[in-house]
């Protein structure tokens, strides 16, 4: 049937236009280039435009490319003048114009600073110290430690965090190697438990030493590190064993100062050959969990603000 | 001079003095038109109870709404003082265990009540033409509701709360390109912190629930424009009976009159 029950005549038939498909593809394009390139970006973003401005003119019926549709183009019927603008010179036009641009001025002004407030401290350089972990004795050699420390000095509990710590012995030239892992599981970022058995009774507040709060947790018998939340498995090197993590545990750096060991910054690592002080770490900058950082998926992040 | 009037009966003067104040808000506004024409507007005479499923849902948004103001006065949006501050609405405020457990098992009703609503839209076919829009408006909201859902989850800053939340940033984190600056918008920084738990309270409380209400208006706006569509086995046309009296340039074109949907049983 031609027409609807209620009398509304479709004004042209429904879409022959082919134009769809290009957007289309323009729009694929665009989602192939977000992982290849910015220039496959931009083209696709070139197509998508360019089919999207003709399928939006078949739809007007008013195609810009007779070719596309064979129908004739119908005559300009009184439709047309619906969009009519004032002349630009009148003076409704002129207070239009001011109106409408001055009110856009003002609005901007009035947006930016909260949204700058809102988006832009996120990336911004937090200040993040070197935290005192007490004495070398209390680390003895090749053994575990779990280890809590607050992030920040003179924060709150909400900045405490958790490292497993092994000392490896002195490697060359006497410098003593130590193996730092983040509790922060590569997954998706819950806090990895120690396999073995945790000595809470002679576990060590030394915040007395510190001047911030630390506490020292021997735990022996470690076979390896696995997450509660989601099953991740990994060996005594962070190295992933089982489960869905993408890549071995975080580390941080450390220095020696004064016969104490200083925590240092977070950094990723792809996974480690061998284990202890002759280890070979294979690492990389710091990412969130569950983004890689080698295989072909580290293609989907190819950014990471800096922390 | 009382002659000139006809006799006037004792109820007649109790209602117009009932009426008064009616009658003196339509004069200055035209609100009362305004909601008579809402309340009694046409709908299709075989809708059915699916079709309350909006309403709904809209009652679930509203208990949010009002016990989430209230729930504001008492809790405290600091890492020091959150979990303390829940415990002491739940334990010791008068009616705080029956106020949060609405707004808590309101918060599931609401996006359960969402997901049947877009059902019985999407098997009714009401998302077809001229309503398209409406159902893009409803996907939103359907989209805000569950961040609602996701920020709300923090706020009691419990275990559960925490955990959920690092996995949750985190998982918003893998995604391509983006997924890094998604995570540290969401968590005000590369760590969470005091301001994480600030940052959701106000998401929760201030932006969302405005871009909801707002959303809201319009998606009733076009319900009104459009009307109410027939279910899917009605024999006539929607609201059939008085279109016969419209022109020929199509009555949707005016609104608030509802074309039957297309490839419905209306043939």
């Amino acid at each position: 049937m031609d027409q609807d029950p209620i009398g509304h005549k479709p004004e042209h038939p429904p879409g022959q236009s082919v134009w769809p498909i290009g957007f289309a593809i323009g729009i694929a394009c665009v989602l192939v280039g977000l992982v290849i390139s910015w220039w496959v970006v931009a083209i696709g973003g070139a197509i998508a435009l360019v089919f999207g401005a003709l399928w939006l003119s078949d739809l007007s019926g008013h195609p810009i490319l007779p070719a596309a549709s064979a129908e004739p183009e119908p005559a300009p019927g009184p439709s047309g003048a619906r969009h009519e603008a004032p002349p630009e010179t009148s003076r409704t036009g002129f207070l239009a114009f001011a109106t409408l641009g001055l009110g856009g001025l003002i609005g901007a002004l009035i947006t930016i600073p909260p949204l700058f407030l809102a988006m832009i401290p996120p990336f911004l350089k937090q200040s993040k110290k070197p935290v005192d972990l007490g004495p070398l004795s209390l680390y003895p050699l090749n053994e575990w430690r779990i280890v809590t420390f607050r992030l920040v000095a003179g924060e709150g509990p909400v900045w405490n965090r958790t490292a497993y710590i092994r000392y490896n012995g002195p490697v060359k030239g006497g410098v003593p190697s130590f193996t730092i892992i983040s509790n922060r599981c590569a997954h998706l970022g819950c806090p990895v438990q120690p396999l073995g058995l945790v000595q809470q009774s002679q576990s060590k507040d030394i915040s007395s030493v510190t001047h911030e709060p630390v506490k020292v947790t021997p735990v022996i018998a470690v076979s390896g590190f696995s997450c509660p939340c989601h099953g991740g498995a990994y060996d005594t090197e962070g190295n992933r064993t089982a489960g869905p993590p993408v890549r071995a545990l975080d580390r941080f750096q450390f220095s020696i100062v004064k016969g104490r060991l200083v925590l240092g910054k977070m950094y990723s690592v792809a996974h480690v050959d061998g284990t202890g002080a002759e280890a070979e770490i294979h690492t990389h900058k710091l990412f969130g969990p569950g983004q890689h950082v080698d295989g072909w998926e580290q293609i989907f992040y190819p950014f990471t603000p800096p922390s | 001079m009382a002659a000139t009037r006809p006799p006037v009966s004792g109820r007649q003067k109790v209602e117009a003095v009932v009426l008064y104040p009616l009658d003196w808000l339509e004069e200055r506004s035209g609100l009362v038109g305004a909601v008579k024409y809402f309340l009694f507007r046409k709908v299709p005479g075989d809708v059915n109870w699916f079709q309350t499923l909006g309403s709904a849902t809209l009652t679930a948004f509203i208990v949010q709404a009002i016990t989430g103001v209230v729930l504001a006065m008492y809790y405290k949006p600091d890492p020091n003082s959150a979990y303390e501050s829940i415990r002491h609405i739940t334990n010791d405020v008068t009616l705080g265990w029956l106020v949060r457990g609405m707004h808590r098992w309101g918060a599931s009703l609401f996006i359960i009540l969402m997901f049947f609503h877009m059902a019985r839209v999407f098997l009714f076919g009401a998302y077809k033409y001229p309503r398209e829009l409406n159902w893009i408006i409803g996907v939103l909201l359907l989209i805000l509701g569950m961040l609602e859902g996701f920020t709300g989850y923090l706020l009691p800053w419990d275990q559960t709360a925490y955990w959920a939340t690092v996995v949750g940033i985190n998982l918003n984190g893998t995604g391509p390109i983006v997924g890094p600056f998604l995570s540290y918008i969401l968590r005000g920084g590369s760590e969470i912190g005091p301001d994480t738990l600030a940052r959701y309270y106000s998401i929760h409380m201030l932006i969302i629930p405005g871009a909801i209400i707002g959303l809201i208006v319009l998606h009733l706006y076009l319900v009104i424009r459009l009307g109410v569509t027939s279910p899917p086995w009605s024999k006539s046309a929607a609201g059939a009976p008085w279109i016969e009296e419209e022109d020929e340039e199509g009555p949707a074109r005016k609104g608030l009159v509802q074309p039957a949907p297309r490839g419905g049983a209306a043939k």
